[in-house]
């Protein structure tokens, strides 16, 4: 009786009638039969087949291409059927040798993984607090915060890294304002820095760090605590014994989601970040856009994705066995 | 147990961090001057801005492109998205699951410009094919944002749909095919109404991320298709900018409002199920 109300509820019309109007007979037919199933397989797979991997094997074929500044798209076809009925294949490594020799190149490598690394920890100090808070809070708190945790993110992305260029800058609010105590007499300079990209990327990554860690925590048994301050452990000891062992599954998951897409992050370090030293991402959009070198780009995001492989299955991994550990 | 002083205290910073930019942009919104960060005593509050943003042509026809665009390819995505959520959590074990799971998720933590670089040169090699085939030609413009769009986010709503179907076991959907009702119908019937909440947030989601999307729109994007990210950011690289602020308070005021009255909803409905529950257990 109550799973009949669960499944028609309030909308119960709505679906007697797409039920009823819907589907015709033929679905039915084709559902009830071997190809429905594969059907149902083959639609989203052959999407993302097409417009997800296919693009990956081009992005790889034109990465061996050679470039040429004229031509329309700008390279040499890789794959070439000459006169005599053969297939001519060109794989030129030009564009990985340049990507490792050229100081250009390897500085801005060291340069986006060094800044994605200090942001991540630097977002793990700020959102394992806040995240144990929330989780420890009175139940009926705990949604009101975690909603507010969601909230910004909701809001544009763009707008609100823009929103740091009026904090940060040196005519700025937050100069202004330790100006008018009197802590600073001169205003300090934080826009176009790495201090800033690192605000920025905490800033905007906050809520995937707490999410995970929070999933986590709130699932942990407080009467271990209890038990080991029975047993005369020290809150941090506790803590550091038991609670941040737990944890670590939600650490790692945080820490890639984070880390992986600021790596290759392109918006903030564009509005806030140093004019100097670029990161991999607006060197690949350069190179792209301003010096029409498709080969070039191409081979930046082959080996961006090569680094990034490893983390990714290690957060396929982490994905999975959450998804297991739920249906249990 | 009793949270420590210290997370107290860091959530309450956490919460200052996170709010006070979204703050200052809301309160320099009504800065009766052209600085964004000096705010003037004399004339302030005023309304100037948001009279400019009402008549800022570029902007109101972006921002209608980009209702558009994200209207589509959140519609496109939950329908993928919800697919693709069924098939890797109630058809069992098939051939290429595995390979499935990860296109799904990979999506998630792909960098935005590889995404973009990689769907830009299908695009092209996709055109250069038409024109060689058929001798048919089409711009990049809506539609190759569009399936841009849906490609991204509809990894968002696989997740949210598998994990809410994670949360029921397959007894309902067995039950009603025992019962003799056809696969269509224990779909429509029963698991489509219990993944209801879940296609509903993957919508806004999809719809969220798609409005916002700079990076991969920039790539696939052709002349002439201007959404609204992109026209914010070639305004915001020259500085701030005072219209940006107005557009971006009304932005946040729509966001807030949304979440509060689906808040309002959520509970109501969640009281009236419990008032049923009491009824049914009574009665």
């Amino acid at each position: 009786m109550a799973n009949t109300r669960v499944a028609e509820g309030r909308l119960g019309p709505l679906w007697t009638f797409l039920f009823r109007y819907g589907p015709p007979r033929w679905t039915e037919y084709v559902l009830k039969n071997w190809a429905g199933q594969r059907l149902v397989i083959a639609v989203p797979y052959l999407w993302l087949l097409i417009f997800f991997l296919i693009p990956f094997l081009i992005v790889l074929k034109i990465s061996f291409a050679e470039f040429s500044p004229l031509g329309r798209p700008p390279y040499e076809p890789v794959f070439q059927w000459l006169e005599q009925g053969a297939l001519q294949i060109k794989l030129l490594i030009g564009s990985y040798v340049y990507l490792f020799n050229e100081p250009l190149y390897v500085s801005s490598w060291l340069y986006s993984i060094k800044v994605a690394a200090v942001s991540t920890i630097l977002c793990l100090m700020v959102g394992y607090p806040m995240a144990y808070a929330i989780a420890r809070s009175p139940p009926t708190m705990r949604n009101v915060f975690l909603m507010l945790i969601i909230l910004p993110f909701w809001t544009s992305f763009l707008l609100r890294v823009y929103a740091w260029i009026g904090l940060l800058k040196t005519d700025g609010v937050i100069n202004n304002v330790l100006m008018a105590i009197g802590i600073i007499n001169e205003p300090l300079t934080m826009m176009n820095t790495s201090f800033a990209v690192y605000i920025g990327i905490v800033y905007s990554y906050l809520p995937f760090m707490i999410l995970p860690l929070y999933s986590n925590l709130e699932k942990h048994d407080l009467t271990l605590l209890e038990a080991a301050s029975d047993l005369g452990a020290s809150p941090v000891r506790a803590f550091t014994r038991i609670t941040l062992p737990l944890s670590f599954p939600g650490i790692v998951a945080g820490s890639l989601l984070v880390f992986i897409p600021a790596v290759g992050e392109y918006v903030i370090p564009s509005l806030l970040g140093r004019t100097d030293q670029l990161m991999i991402a607006k060197l690949l959009s350069d190179e792209f856009f301003l010096n029409r070198d498709w080969p070039k780009a191409s081979a930046v995001a082959i080996v961006m994705l090569l680094l990034l492989v490893v983390p990714i299955m290690l957060f396929q991994h982490f994905q999975n066995k959450e998804l297991q550990a739920q249906k249990r | 147990m009793k949270s420590g002083l210290y997370s107290k205290v860091m959530l309450g910073l956490g919460f200052a961090f996170l709010y006070i930019p979204i703050l200052s942009m809301i309160v320099f919104s009504f800065n009766d001057s052209r600085s964004v960060t000096v705010w003037n005593w004399v004339s302030s509050p005023t309304l100037r801005w948001y009279e400019r943003l009402v008549n800022d042509g570029p902007i109101l026809s972006a921002a209608w492109l980009s209702i558009q665009v994200a209207a589509m390819s959140a519609t496109g995505a939950v329908a993928l998205g919800t697919l693709a959520g069924l098939v890797l959590s109630r058809f069992g074990p098939f051939k290429g699951r595995a390979l499935l799971q990860g296109l799904t998720t990979a999506p998630l933590v792909m960098p935005e410009v590889i995404t973009g670089l990689s769907m830009l040169l299908l695009f092209v090699s996709l055109e250069q094919l038409l024109q060689f085939a058929f001798g048919w030609q089409f711009d990049r413009g809506v539609a190759t944002i569009t399936i841009a769009h849906i490609t991204f986010t509809m990894a968002y709503v696989t997740v949210v749909v598998q994990s809410r179907l994670a949360g029921f076991d397959d007894s309902l959907e067995e039950a009603a095919l025992d019962l003799g009702a056809r696969p269509a119908k224990v779909f429509f019937r029963i698991t489509v109404p219990l993944i209801l909440p879940a296609i509903l947030s993957g919508w806004l989601l999809a719809f969220t991320l798609s409005w916002d999307d700079l990076v991969v729109t920039q790539f696939v994007s052709g002349p002439g298709s201007n959404t609204l990210p992109m026209v914010i950011f070639s305004r915001v690289r020259l500085g701030v900018n005072p219209v940006v602020n107005a557009l971006a308070t009304v932005m946040v005021l729509i966001v807030a409002l949304g979440v509060v009255v689906s808040a309002v909803l959520m509970r109501r409905q969640e009281q009236r199920r419990k008032r049923e529950e009491q009824m049914a257990a009574s009665g």
